[in-house]
């Protein structure tokens, strides 16, 4: 399935975050409003809410914070997203809010992620909120960050304090997981380096944001190394009478990892049946090859037993499967984690039972050091902890995948998804000649 | 490895084709809301995706307000015939008649009517999960919303509460009595559908296109005037060349003058266009929250 059109349109999700009133929906509002992104009634609208609540002054978070509650205070209470395409790239972006009880919205905002932008105020420099977000950032595996010092003007655009700023976060970024990091000076309610590069800034010789955002190099997202196929639905039209269907049997998912190709020798985990790929279906007719993140359907040339929640993957680069895992969990509930409590897991297509056997560490955001064996992890808690599942996950580390390798904790009974889990690399990957029990 | 990348259109199917089969394999009871309009119709088009070769396995579910533009009406019986699936329609004059929906003393709109309309509809046939075809970019409370997004025994969205939704791993466990909306093309622009029907050569009603129709002016938008909204002796009646961008009731669809015949005239004048898709919704415009009061409520 190679792109249909001349030039494939490259689109760039990112998110924003920082602190409370570090200005990311007026950054936002900015971007949108002076790259032309904003419609007529759109402007209108925030002229009308100008009078109301703004004392005339045009205020450019009301874009976004869209929520009653989001305007009565002045702050971003969910994650918005929002829409903007330049001639270069399509955007998606996730306003993330900076309330500490609110990081749980910030992991949702990340997890989608291919580019971070970091607010920080020029007055407070780096506060516990900015190390937090970095954090989750690294923790996230969001390959690019791009740390916005923001309302520059109100520090009367100095020089000495950017580089004092970019010398706190130098401090502690090697001890994070971050390849690429830019630090752009600029105000985001008066638009200098947003869009149009400022006078203000002639010791800056870098790229406005919006310069940044089009020109980045976003490398693939998608694991392309080993084939994984999450089954998510089995695919058999129910017409006996129709002898073009009534033999048809496939599996329908998404593939989260690698390439397929038609004559591809396969296996089916947990049960580690072995089987070849017949054909790759799809509305659009059927295809040679199909990589991920494509939806396909896979129909296989044996009819062996395969239902939602196995995966099928290629013989080479082997997942791991195990039902005891290790793996660092950001904890999004007011009910703290403890070792003993049960939920449910979900991991790609399946939903199994989990205990939590134990909590191994609690990382400290303020000075990155790590707590062992806490008693608990509470909400925004960051920190690794072992897992025991109903029925074995068939998984990648997350730094290799980011869809094999993460996992959501569901409470019973409240059924709310209080954990975001990512998985460390299994012990042993599974090796194909052990399981040599094809039909 | 350039090859293997897929553009944003395909980006957004497979998004949403995945979403697709996660309704299907984790609810007993779902159902899609089509109502024939251009965003359901790509909804549609992604089942049939996410599907084939077997059937759509949910039925289609719409909430007819009795003041539908008719050639909307003839447009979605006839695609859902064409499909093979079964189309459950729920009329809002039948919910007023039987008390489920009780109209202020003087309310001409449907808007709000359909609300209980579409709680009756999904407490009668035990929906667990409704797919309706928001987008994000549509409007600020919609930008908030979930892909997943969970309602209340009341059929209610709380906004501040709502569920972490992280990597492509959605939550989908509800109590009995509760159910879940699900957003395949959150993540669409108005461009993107319409690209999407370009590439896939979609059919969408023909009130999308130009033709000539006779308006009133009212608070700054042409409404086409009908038997339920006929001109007020002040009115000026004028033959106009239109289309409608979005589709609400028809006495509330503002219609822009356009000469576009085409899905690539109507690309080029949403490339153009100076303002959002939902400036000609008089129901969006009753107040800066307006969509946010109406989906706390159980609102699409």
């Amino acid at each position: 399935m190679p792109h249909s059109s001349p030039i494939p349109v490259d689109l760039l999700r990112f998110n924003t975050c920082g602190s409370v009133d570090d200005g990311k929906s007026t950054l936002i509002g900015r971007l949108l409003y002076d790259s032309k992104s904003l419609m007529e009634d759109q402007i209108e609208a925030l002229e009308r809410s100008a009078d109301l609540t703004g004392g005339g002054q045009i205020n450019l978070a009301n874009l976004t914070d869209g929520l009653r509650a989001e305007r009565e205070q002045g702050i971003t209470i969910d994650v918005a997203y929002r829409y903007f395409a330049t001639p270069r790239r399509k955007f998606i972006i996730a306003d993330t809010p900076g309330h500490v009880q609110y990081t749980r919205n910030m992991v949702t905002g990340a997890s989608t992620a291919n580019h971070s932008i970091l607010m920080v105020d020029a007055r407070l420099g780096v506060i516990e909120q900015s190390r937090r977000h970095t954090c989750i950032a690294s923790l996230l595996r969001i390959p690019h960050l791009v740390v916005a010092v923001n309302k520059m003007d109100l520090v009367g655009w100095s020089e000495t304090r950017f580089h004092e700023i970019r010398n706190q976060f130098e401090d502690f970024l090697p001890r994070l997981d971050i390849k690429d990091v830019k630090f752009i000076p600029l105000s985001a309610l008066n638009g200098d380096n947003v869009v149009d590069a400022s006078p203000h800034t002639p010791w800056y010789s870098g790229p406005t944001l919006l310069g940044h955002l089009e020109g980045v190099h976003i490398g693939s997202d998608w694991n392309l190394d080993g084939f994984r196929f999450p089954v998510q639905w089995v695919n058999r039209p129910n017409r006996p009478q129709d002898p073009e269907w009534h033999d048809f049997r496939g599996v329908s998912g998404q593939i989260s990892g690698g390439i397929v190709r038609v004559g591809q020798p396969v296996m089916v985990l947990p049960s580690g049946l072995k089987t070849t790929v017949q054909k790759i279906w799809t509305m659009d007719g059927p295809l040679t090859e199909a990589f991920c993140p494509a939806s396909v359907t896979l129909q296989l040339e044996h009819d062996i037993d395969v239902s939602r929640g196995d995966t099928i993957v290629g013989l080479t680069t082997m997942p791991g499967v195990s039902s005891d895992l290790r793996a660092r969990v950001a904890w999004m509930n007011t009910r703290p984690l403890q070792a003993g409590r049960k939920y449910f897991l979900k991991h790609t297509t399946q939903t199994v039972q989990a205990v939590v056997t134990s909590l191994e560490n609690r990382l400290k955001i303020a000075d990155f050091e790590t707590e062992e064996n806490p008693k608990e992890l509470g909400v925004n808690d960051l920190g690794e902890i072992r897992v025991r599942t109903s029925r074995p996950l068939v998984f990648d580390s997350y730094s290799v995948n980011r869809l094999t390798g993460s996992f959501i904790l569901i409470e019973p009974g409240t059924n709310q998804t209080v954990g975001a889990g990512m998985l460390f690399p299994p012990t042993e990957p599974i090796k194909p000649e052990y399981t040599d029990f094809a039909i | 490895m350039s090859t293997y990348h897929l553009d944003h259109l395909q980006y957004l199917e497979t998004e949403a084709i995945h979403i697709m089969r996660e309704v299907a394999s984790e609810f007993e009871r779902p159902a899609l809301l089509f109502s024939g309009g251009k965003d359901s119709i790509c909804l549609l088009r992604l089942a049939e995706k996410a599907f084939r070769p077997s059937d759509i396995p949910m039925p289609f579910l719409n909430v007819d307000t009795g003041h539908h533009f008719p050639e909307l009406n003839t447009f979605r019986d006839a695609r859902a015939r064409e499909l093979g699936g079964r189309l459950i329609v729920r009329k809002v004059e039948d919910a007023i008649a039987s008390g489920i929906a009780i109209p202020n003393p003087g309310e001409v709109s449907r808007n709000r009517l359909q609300i209980p309309t579409l709680l009756a509809a999904i407490e009668e046939f035990r929906f667990d999960c409704a797919i309706g075809g928001a987008r994000r970019d549509e409007e600020k409370a919609r930008a908030k919303e979930r892909f997943f997004s969970f309602r209340d025994s009341f059929g209610q969205w709380d906004p501040k509460n709502q569920r972490p939704e992280i990597w492509n791993l959605y939550n989908g466990r509800v109590n009995a009595g509760e159910h879940m909306r699900v957003f395949p093309l959150s993540n669409w622009t108005e461009m993107d559908v319409w690209e999407y029907i370009k590439r896939e050569n979609l059919a969408v009603p023909t009130i999308y296109f130009s033709h000539r129709r006779e308006c009133v002016r009212r608070q700054g938008q042409w409404l086409p005037v009908t038997s339920i909204l006929p001109p007020k002796p002040s009115e000026e009646v004028r033959e106009l060349v239109v289309r409608v961008r979005t589709i609400g009731d028809i006495i509330s669809t503002g219609m822009i003058e356009s000469p576009a015949n085409t899905v690539d005239d109507i690309l080029v004048e949403i490339a153009a266009a100076r303002v959002t898709e939902r400036g000609s919704r008089a129901d969006d415009k009753a107040s800066e929250a307006a969509m946010e009061d109406r989906k706390k409520q159980g609102y699409f």
